[in-house]
């Protein structure tokens, strides 16, 4: 089974291709096909675990060529090892409860079979994802999961708001991805493979080092700040709620937004070889970590408030991964590999399982706002116990999967004080918000009486997953028990195994941490010892930073959002009227310029050819007058001639005399003849 | 059979232009059969030919299918002299394949219906000849010949600003090819024996001083930046795409474009290669400013078709770039797969503008919204495209993108990490469209009538949805096809 474990990802695949192209009109066959095919994928998965854990971890390697012959081969391939077992069964495990929700949840839907052939290839892509032997394949399926992601938060495209989530939520990870490529092409050019295994060798025999190395670290880590919602590229996971419920359980809590964690686990090797990109990571993730739960305090809706506790929970395990990284790189193991990858399988148990119920509540009273809900655990009861079972897990209660888990974070971050401060922090907040989100929910008086009078419980197709999750939030975790020597950690490691053992200091504090957390809660929202309003008043600029989620989405509108439409303006209109007009103007100036030449052609050009033309005529007008045939008047200018010649011989000034004298008399003579009316009409003609 | 194979692909379409001339101006089914008949064939050969040269020539960097050279006018020492390899063979597919389906597309054509055909069969002898040409005066003719009919079929039977576009898009391109004429005057002269053979010329034409080198490339240049078109010679594309009939604008975008590329790749890099080195820098710029600036243009239009068509001169520019590093086999293919790939995605989109147009009459992005409620099936497969065109995985542009990235890197690194921002604008522009015209509230009253797409509209798109995903999806035999010409490519270059 495990040598076509790359079976697994095309199970969804199949059932896309089926339902988009034959089934989409037979709604029951389209999930049934589904479904059916993703319990596929996830028995194949447990086979592959099985054979897994039988060698040992011992990874398996496939590839195929995709393009050869370019710089660098492009290969699509499988690596099978520890971490991509597990991760094969998380997925498929959630997908399948996801599906099979949704049977209940979407029951109705116009556009059920879409549904679930989208859901299939989001499967596909994720597990594609996990399953892929180089960056490139990864890139291709973390490309994919944007694609479905996009397409599922704008299941309900009719509402503007879902669309602008999914358009937002596309662009924002795509932004992550910039660097991601970056990353990539600098790997391509640098090292000449983009298979892990040869790129971490590179990184293990030093030839990769140093600046180029921690370069790379940082813009794939890029990739994952995007996917994985992590500060500053948070802001679009809260929104991605406007999806169907099942799809942000599945999406964006178990599985998608994990993929970053993936990500940083599975090119640990190479920030384990640079400080500096492990530092970076962690202070990502630590940041990101606080804020989103500093945000999750005061959220009044109930999806958002999972979605920041999600954003904090990933932030946790990209911190826990960036200070292994960091640790490493110093020369000394910690336990914060197993803790990133552990609690990235237990919190997607139980924060599927919290968004499942989530999405039971909403079923049921068909809104949002916890202000709105209140004692929901008298209509639903699976829904109410589940539901405290994974708050409970998430707060990090002895003995539930969470617990382990989230110790083991704690425990990383020893030999960084600040770190293990903030942690505690935010783990007193993680169990706070929570719980306020429990009481304010289920317990206490109904305060919208119309909707709590038509709540009711789920049907099975919605408990029963919510029943198997549960039983995983308590359980799965007990893999990590620390007392077990062959657990979670001898299975899923870094280099060499690296078992922590059991911290029974840090087990109390972080438990009085978390029961602290919870008991605040308890006294506000439950007891309501003290009021949440005067609270609110107290701290009112903390209260609006947290409400208004630290002013992020105003802040991005502002610098960046309107700055780039504008300049779209402004270039437009450079374009329209710069560019184009230039061309125009050259345009413009050739017809004028040929204007001018046409001017010249025919007044100056021709008009010289008439002028002349017209010149000749004239004169020739004139001359004709002396051709009268008159031969007195011929007589006259022999005898003038004479006479002019006589006196030119005699006297020069004389002759000048003469001369004038016979040019007036001629030209009166000629004056006289060209007045007679019997000379009008042999007038020339000097237009033609 | 092959000693005529690239003749009867440039001819057949010109021998179907001469059967419409003599057919019944009423007879419209006629006419149209008649034109897609003598398209089918010449695509049907040029598919063979892919195929054919895959199994047989991959390997050599030679040409083949070689026709001539024949003395055609011994004054000038012009001749008939055609080949094709690893570069003309996939675009005599493409052109193949959209005249064909952009034929199908006019059926709809009511207007003067002889005359259109038979101007779109001669247009297609013209493509099909510039990429088959080897002789310098042959590729000219045919360059110049496909502008006429083009010139008609925008300027007649365009939209309300044909006239414009038809002229400006007549004398721009005709603007360069005067240098063009220069340059191959420069080069016929410079020649000796004077010849106008351009596989002779590449032999000889690197031995040219450097700056008349340089003074040739850079004639060329301004010719194929026009054609292509390079920023900032594009504004004719703008005019010219939206106001051709949707055919026209598909042929304009799928094929008219990479006459500019194709006639880089085959003429101005081998035969000039220190002005190539020369240039390099220059070059990636200008596709770095094409990316970027066509995308952010792109983004600020409200017209759907404008909208596409400025995508292209951002699409355009990864082709540049990766001319730019062209000491890079896989930039250059890059770029080959780029022109392949937009031809088949802006292909379809402007297909897919052209059947919304003939429904609601307005392209105006903002009259529409929710579309998506009432026809799947087209926004389903326009979502595709747009997906195909921001470059997602699993589609031919993720796959060209990808390798004009990986290729131009090499050669230029911040010039490429630059470029990669294109991909976030693209997803920008392309979002926001979709958002805009199939997502929100459908406005029943409004277009509570438009009619899903008929058999004939999803005929013509599928295949080219098929190839966008199947070249997406197994890359390598495209790949392997143009490999070792430009393998040899480079080593001329590199000279």
């Amino acid at each position: 089974m495990l040598e076509y474990a790359y079976l697994i990802p095309l199970y969804p695949l199949l059932a896309f291709v089926l339902i988009i192209f034959f089934t989409r009109w037979k709604e029951r066959l389209s999930s049934a096909i589904a479904i059916l095919l993703v319990l596929l994928a996830f028995v194949h998965s447990v086979f592959v675990l099985v054979a897994m854990l039988g060698r040992h971890g011992a990874p398996v390697e496939l590839s195929t060529p995709f393009i050869d012959h370019l710089i660098i081969k492009l290969e699509l391939g499988m690596w099978i090892d520890a971490l991509t077992a597990v991760m094969l069964l998380v997925v498929t495990i959630v997908s399948s409860c996801v599906q099979i929700y949704s049977l209940g949840y979407m029951h109705n839907d116009p556009r059920w079979s879409r549904y679930f052939a989208y859901l299939s290839l989001f499967t596909f892509s994720m597990l594609g994802l996990v399953i892929a032997n180089n960056f490139f394949m990864i890139f291709i399926f973390w490309e994919l999961v944007g694609l479905t992601s996009y397409l599922l938060i704008g299941f309900w495209f009719e509402k503007k708001t879902a669309s602008d989530a999914g358009k937002k939520a596309f662009i924002t990870t795509r932004i992550g991805d910039l660097g991601f490529i970056v990353g990539i092409l600098i790997l391509t050019f640098y090292v000449g493979t983009l298979n892990y295994q040869e790129i971490f060798e590179k990184v293990t025999s030093g030839t990769l080092s140093g600046g180029i190395l921690a370069a790379a670290g940082i813009f794939i880590f890029c990739g994952a700040i995007g996917k994985s919602a992590q500060f500053p590229l948070h802001v679009w996971l809260p929104d991605a709620m406007e999806g169907p419920t099942p799809v942000s359980a599945l999406i964006h809590a178990a599985t998608m937004v994990a993929a970053g964690v993936y990500l940083v686990a599975r090119a640990m090797t190479l920030f384990a070889g640079s400080a500096t990109a492990s530092m970076v990571v962690a202070v990502i993730g630590l940041i990101t970590s606080f804020l989103a739960a500093s945000i999750a305090l005061t959220q009044n809706d109930i999806k958002r408030i999972l979605a920041y506790s999600t954003v904090s929970q990933l932030g946790y395990m990209i911190m826990a991964l960036g200070l292994y990284g960091v640790d490493y790189a110093h020369g000394h193991h910690s336990a914060g590999y197993v803790a990133g990858t552990f609690h990235l399988m237990t919190h997607a148990f139980f924060k599927a399982l919290l968004f499942l119920g989530a999405g039971s509540v909403i079923h049921a009273v068909h809104t949002n706002d916890i202000n709105d809900m209140g004692g929901l655990s008298r209509k639903m009861k699976t829904t109410t116990i589940t539901f405290f079972i994974a708050s409970l897990s998430i707060a990090g209660i002895f003995p539930l999967s969470g617990f382990w888990s989230k110790d083991e974070i704690v425990a990383s971050t020893a030999g960084h004080p600040v770190f293990m401060v903030v942690t505690l922090l935010i783990a007193f907040m993680t169990a706070f918000y929570m719980f306020r989100l429990c009481f304010l929910t289920f317990t206490g008086e109904p305060r919208d009486k119309e909707r709590f009078e038509h709540a009711h419980e789920s049907p099975k197709s919605m408990t029963g997953p919510l029943t198997v999750l549960a039983f995983l939030s308590v359980f799965a975790g007990w893999v990590g028990l620390p007392w077990l020597h062959r657990g979670f950690s001898s299975f899923v490691y870094h280099d060499q195994v690296h078992h922590a053992g059991p911290h029974y200091i840090l087990m109390i504090i972080s438990t009085m941490v978390a029961v602290s957390g919870i008991g605040l809660a308890y006294t506000i929202y439950y007891k309501k010892v003290i009021s949440a309003d005067a609270l609110a008043r107290r701290f009112k600029v903390l209260y609006k930073l947290s409400f208004n989620k630290w002013y992020f989405d105003e802040i991005y509108d502002a610098i960046i959002i309107r700055p780039i439409l504008g300049s779209t303006r402004v270039l437009w209109w450079f374009d329209a009227n710069v560019v184009d007009g230039l061309v125009n103007l050259i345009g413009w100036l050739t017809v004028k310029w040929a204007d001018l030449k046409m001017w010249f052609d025919r007044y100056i050009i021709d008009g010289t050819v008439n002028g002349l033309g017209y010149l000749c005529m004239a004169g020739s007008w004139m001359v004709k007058f002396i051709q009268s045939g008159s031969v007195q008047f011929y007589t006259l200018v022999v005898i003038g001639g004479a006479i002019g010649a006589v006196l030119y011989r005699v006297t020069e000034v004389g002759f000048y005399f003469y001369l004038i004298g016979l040019i007036i008399v001629a030209l009166l003579s000629l004056l006289v003849k060209m007045t007679r009316p019997d000379r009008v009409g042999t007038e020339p003609n000097i237009e033609g | 059979m092959y000693d005529y194979v690239l003749s009867s692909i440039i001819f057949l379409p010109l021998a179907g232009f001469l059967v419409i001339l003599f057919l019944p101006k009423n007879n419209f089914n006629l006419i149209r059969w008649v034109a897609s008949i003598f398209s089918f064939v010449p695509m049907v050969i040029s598919f063979y030919l892919i195929y054919d040269y895959f199994i047989v020539y991959s390997g050599s960097a030679d040409m083949v299918y070689i026709e001539g050279p024949f003395k055609w006018i011994s004054v000038i020492n012009a001749e008939y002299f055609l080949g094709a390899d690893g570069i003309s063979v996939p675009l005599l597919a493409l052109t193949g394949l959209l005249s064909f389906l952009s034929i199908i597309a006019s059926f709809n054509i009511v207007n003067r219906v002889k005359e259109y055909f038979a101007f779109f069969l001669l247009l297609e002898t013209g493509m099909m000849g510039v990429f088959c040409a080897l002789d310098f005066f042959l590729f000219y003719v045919f360059w110049e010949v496909m502008l006429v009919p083009m010139y008609f079929l925008i300027g007649v039977w365009g939209g309300p600003r044909k006239e414009y576009a038809a002229i400006k898009f007549f004398l721009y391109t005709l603007f360069g090819s005067i240098f063009m004429l220069v340059a191959i005057l420069v080069l016929y002269f410079t020649s000796e024996p004077h010849t106008l053979n351009m596989l002779t010329l590449i032999q000889t034409a690197p031995g040219l001083g450097h700056s008349l080198q340089l003074f040739c490339f850079a004639f060329l240049f301004v010719a194929f930046a026009i054609k292509v078109p390079v920023w900032p010679f594009h504004t004719w594309l703008p005019d010219a795409h939206v106001e051709a009939p949707t055919a026209v604008s598909v042929i304009l975008a799928g094929v008219l474009l990479k006459m500019g590329t194709y006639g880089m790749l085959r003429i101005s890099w081998p035969m000039f290669p220190e002005a190539t080195r020369f240039f390099a820098i220059p070059v990636a710029l200008l596709g770095l400013i094409a990316i970027i600036y066509g995308a952010l243009v792109s983004m600020a239009q409200k017209d759907l078709k404008k909208l596409v068509a400025y995508s292209s001169v951002s699409h355009m520019g990864y082709c540049m770039l990766a001319l730019g590093a062209w000491g890079s086999v896989t930039a250059l293919a890059g770029c080959m797969f780029q022109m392949v790939s937009h031809g088949l995605i802006t292909g379809a989109l402007f297909l897919m503008v052209g059947v919304l147009y003939d429904r609601a009459h307005t392209r105006e992005i903002a009259a529409f919204g929710g579309l998506g409620v009432k026809l799947p099936i087209f926004t389903g497969l326009m979502v595709l495209f747009s997906m195909a065109s921001l470059g997602l995985p699993g589609m031919s542009g993720f796959i060209s993108e990808f390798m004009v990235f990986i290729g131009s890197f090499s050669s230029f690194k911040l010039i490429t990490a630059l470029a990669v921002l294109g991909v976030v604008l693209t997803a920008g522009y392309m979002l926001r469209m979709v958002q805009r015209i199939f997502l929100g509230e459908f406005n029943m009253a409004k277009w509570g009538g438009l009619a899903e797409m008929n058999a004939r509209e999803i005929l013509m798109v599928a295949p080219l949805a098929a190839l966008t995903v199947a070249i997406g999806v197994y890359p390598s035999p495209l790949s392997n096809v143009m490999k070792a010409t430009l393998e040899n490519l480079v080593n001329l270059v590199a000279r």
